[in-house]
């Protein structure tokens, strides 16, 4: 709060020294841009410089320079005993990762994809996710489990896949979606502080995209708390909730519908477990209809547990059926408009919002 | 000794598969050979076994270290192999495993314990042979047979028989069961139910131990880690995928094969291609070991020189031990597929009759002394069970321990505060 109204006083003090540099300046408040790449970049290179018990493991995560690039530039900074590219045998790094966490180190395990994950999810959920119940509290495992989750443009149906639900149905993890370039930097050190494992989700094509960060988020010790949801857009007439790549087309979808009249309010999950039912039950409590968005399968999806928590908790505050957008009920097909039917799009969100709102008819149940 | 563990990387293992001896299995059956390989084929050969031994030394650098040892102790006027403290301390150690397991089958029939439950009978010669040299602070890595290595680590017969029986002073307090003892103080990380499972975790168990010396500067930081796992474990690529990882970043561990020839019903001859598992370690460039898992000594001598291998930085060992289970897979298992000849075979050579005879022969001990140890045992797991029986079970607040390092993982509750703040939150509500 104090940063940006301190960055409007410093842009209207400069709009008065020089006003033609002062209309740029004005429009991003002295706000940097930066891509969630270099976020993430940044994330990692702050930590395992703040703790030389972080280390990173992955494919081409060394001399690569990371297969998104990513850990561009880690391997020359710290080394090959803290960067280190394995073989590809996910089972067993990520099993080694596990084995290393138990005995305090922080692996920060890269999966080239999410879907690679299945081959190491054994290791995920069995030795990370259940030992420190298992063990009683005697062994914490303070690992991180990374890589871009969900479709991408066009690498068909074994690389498309949207792990958060599997993931989060399971206790003992803790899920992250990043959205942004500020979730990126904050979600990815507190996942890197924090004593449990964490499997952290990030989306490919998101990677290139710009955001502003104040400089409160380029600051070293910025760390945003896991479990809190953010209201990115504040509204009166629906609540949509999403994460990672479907808040981008959420917020586009209610800057259209406020042309309508309807102000949505969008909400960033960005922690999918532990999920923060108190705020989208409060935000549903305020507007009284819901919209979830997610790129995943929707059969019990993420949509599916937030609509059931808030038909538990707020049932008597719903003017409308929850509405669920979640991804085609197919495996990811390749063609170029076959992936566009099956992945929502900023069209879909608007209609449900208009159902939920009975400005238009509600469809037959489809994907 | 020093030349079986060469890493042969290359050379050729001249491959002698009719050599038969009791620690060889045979490769190529003979023309009538049944679809049923099973383990009487191995018994065929067994009988014609011990002149041969010396035969093989020529065959390779890699084959059983065993047959030296044996060598040494009949040629020259024997130097014992161990004094008589270490001699009693691995008596106890075995009888220590053997009571306990018998104990819990009784206390299964009995209704005190419930679930799966694998019992060790039989290999007690590998768990006291290698955890009996470890330090403190090395680790051990199991499976779900992990009872008798969490007693030969160090945890406390009382600890493991309370969570056994699922009571709140286990060793996991209840919440990890037979399958999944822990203990970080005894750096018994585990008990894991899946095969193959503990093998990476124990890799990266060893990677610690690597990271801390080399990056962390921890420089007395030597930990060695043991994997303990079955021969139906090397047919998982895990196994695989890790003897390639420790080989290549030359990691401090020891993986050490308990092959009792039987994974459930499966004979470990109907379900590998090569069942010969020590050979496997040359292929990923690592000593490969073969040795009689049912002779304590050996098992300790050839133990004592992988670990220190592992300790020097030279890298991992692959240990082969052959060995057998004289109860079934679990309690559950009716056991009726291995011959009863297979049985009564490694019946006779029982480790703890082995250690006794040895002792006494070699005038280490006395019958009074060992019947002292038997009967000091007996009332240590007499104490355990009693201990056991009267130990409370888990109050219901504690469902929802433990689940995360950190409890703000349980999210935040609909006042707007993290649940594990509340109160109420341990009194174990089903409204989570």
């Amino acid at each position: 709060m104090l940063a940006t109204a301190s960055q409007r006083i410093l842009g209207q003090s400069f709009q008065n020294i020089r006003p033609a540099v002062s209309v740029l300046r004005s429009y991003s408040s002295a706000a940097k841009q930066i891509t969630v790449r270099d976020a993430l970049n940044s994330a990692l290179d702050e930590e395992m410089s703040a703790d030389p018990k972080v280390f990173l493991m992955g494919e081409e995560v060394g001399e690569y320079q990371g297969a998104y690039k990513i850990t561009k530039g880690l391997l020359e900074k710290y080394g090959p005993e803290r960067v280190l590219d394995t073989p590809i045998t996910e089972a067993g790094f990520t099993g080694i990762g596990v084995g290393a966490a138990y005995y305090g180190l922080k692996p920060v395990v890269e999966f080239m994809t999410f879907n690679f994950s299945m081959q190491a999810i054994d290791h995920i959920i069995n030795s990370a996710a259940k030992s420190n119940y298992m063990s009683a509290g005697q062994i914490s495992v303070p690992i991180v489990f990374r890589g871009p989750n969900g479709a991408a443009a066009g690498v068909g149906a074994q690389h498309s896949q949207c792990y958060a639900s599997w993931y989060a149905s399971c206790p003992g993890l803790k899920v992250l979606s990043p959205y942004n370039s500020e979730d990126a930097r904050g979600l990815l050190k507190a996942a890197i502080r924090d004593p449990d494992p964490v499997v952290f989700l990030e989306n490919e094509l998101l990677y290139g995209e710009s955001f502003p960060v104040s400089d409160e988020v380029l600051d070293s010790s910025f760390c945003l708390p896991i479990g809190k949801a953010k209201i990115e857009r504040e509204g009166k007439d629906v609540t949509i909730t999403a994460f990672s790549k479907m808040v981008g087309y959420a917020l586009k979808a209610a800057e259209i519908l406020e042309k309508d009249g309807i102000y949505a309010e969008v909400i960033n999950l960005r922690s999918i477990r532990p999920l923060d039912r108190s705020t989208i039950n409060a935000s549903v409590r305020k507007t009284n209809r819901l919209i979830t968005v997610e790129e995943g399968f929707p059969q019990h999806g993420v949509g599916a547990e937030i609509c059931a928590s808030v038909v538990e908790e707020s049932f008597a505050y719903l003017d409308a059926p929850v509405e669920r957008i979640a991804g085609a009920d197919v495996p990811m097909p390749y063609a170029a408009n076959l992936e566009r039917l099956a992945v929502p799009q900023i069209e879909d969100i608007i209609r449900a919002a208009k159902r939920a709102c009975y400005r238009s008819v509600p469809l037959a149940a489809t994907a | 000794m020093a030349t079986a563990f060469s890493v042969p990387k290359f050379a050729a293992q001249p491959f002698n598969p009719i050599s038969p001896t009791s620690q060889q299995k045979p490769l190529i059956f003979p023309t009538a050979a049944s679809p049923f390989l099973g383990s009487t084929r191995k018994l065929l050969h067994l009988s014609s076994s011990s002149q041969l031994n010396l035969r093989r030394r020529s065959s390779g650098s890699v084959f059983a270290v065993s047959d030296i040892v044996k060598e040494k102790k009949s040629t020259s006027i024997p130097s014992l192999l161990i004094t008589k403290e270490e001699g009693l301390e691995l008596y106890e150690d075995m009888v220590l495993g053997r009571a306990f397991e018998d104990m819990c089958a009784q206390m299964y029939y009995r209704g005190k314990m419930f679930g799966f439950v694998h019992l060790y009978n039989g290999q007690e010669a590998i768990s006291t042979g290698f955890i009996k040299l470890l330090k403190q602070q090395d680790s051990v890595v199991s499976t779900y047979r992990d009872h008798v290595h969490a007693l030969s680590k160090g945890v406390p017969a009382r600890a493991v028989m309370s969570e056994l029986f699922g009571k709140t002073t286990g060793c996991c307090r209840g919440q990890g069961g037979s399958m999944h003892m822990f203990s970080s103080e005894h750096n018994l990380i585990g008990g894991f139910a899946f095969i193959g499972e503990g093998i990476p975790v124990a890799t990266g168990a060893a990677f610690s131990s690597k990271y801390r010396r080399e990056v962390l500067k921890e420089a007395d930081c030597d930990h060695v880690t043991l994997a303990f796992f079955g021969d139906g474990t090397c047919n998982n690529g895990q196994f695989f995928e890790c003897l390639n990882m420790a080989a290549l970043w030359k990691l401090p561990i020891v993986f050490v094969v308990e092959n009792n020839l039987w994974a459930i019903g499966m004979s470990h001859l109907r379900a590998t291609s090569d069942p010969q598992i020590y050979k496997k370690g040359p292929a990923f460039g690592m000593p490969g070991v073969h040795v009689d898992g049912m002779d304590v000594l050996k098992v300790r001598e050839v133990a004592k020189e992988a670990i220190a291998r592992a300790r020097r930085g030279e890298g991992p060992t692959l240990v082969e031990c052959e060995t057998y289970r004289f109860r079934g897979h679990s309690l559950a298992d009716p056991d009726e597929l291995r011959d009863p000849t297979e049985k009564a075979h490694y019946a006779a050579r029982d480790p703890i009759t082995a250690l006794k005879k040895y002792l006494i022969e070699n005038n280490l001990s006395g019958e009074a002394e060992l019947k002292a140890i038997d009967k000091k045992i007996d009332e240590l797991l007499e104490d355990a069970v009693e201990f056991a029986d009267e130990s409370p079970l888990p109050p219901r607040s504690q469902l929802l321990e433990n689940v995360f390092a950190d409890p703000k993982g349980f999210g935040i509750g609909p006042d707007g505060r993290y649940r594990c703040e509340d109160p109420k939150f341990t009194e174990g509500t089903a409204h989570v």
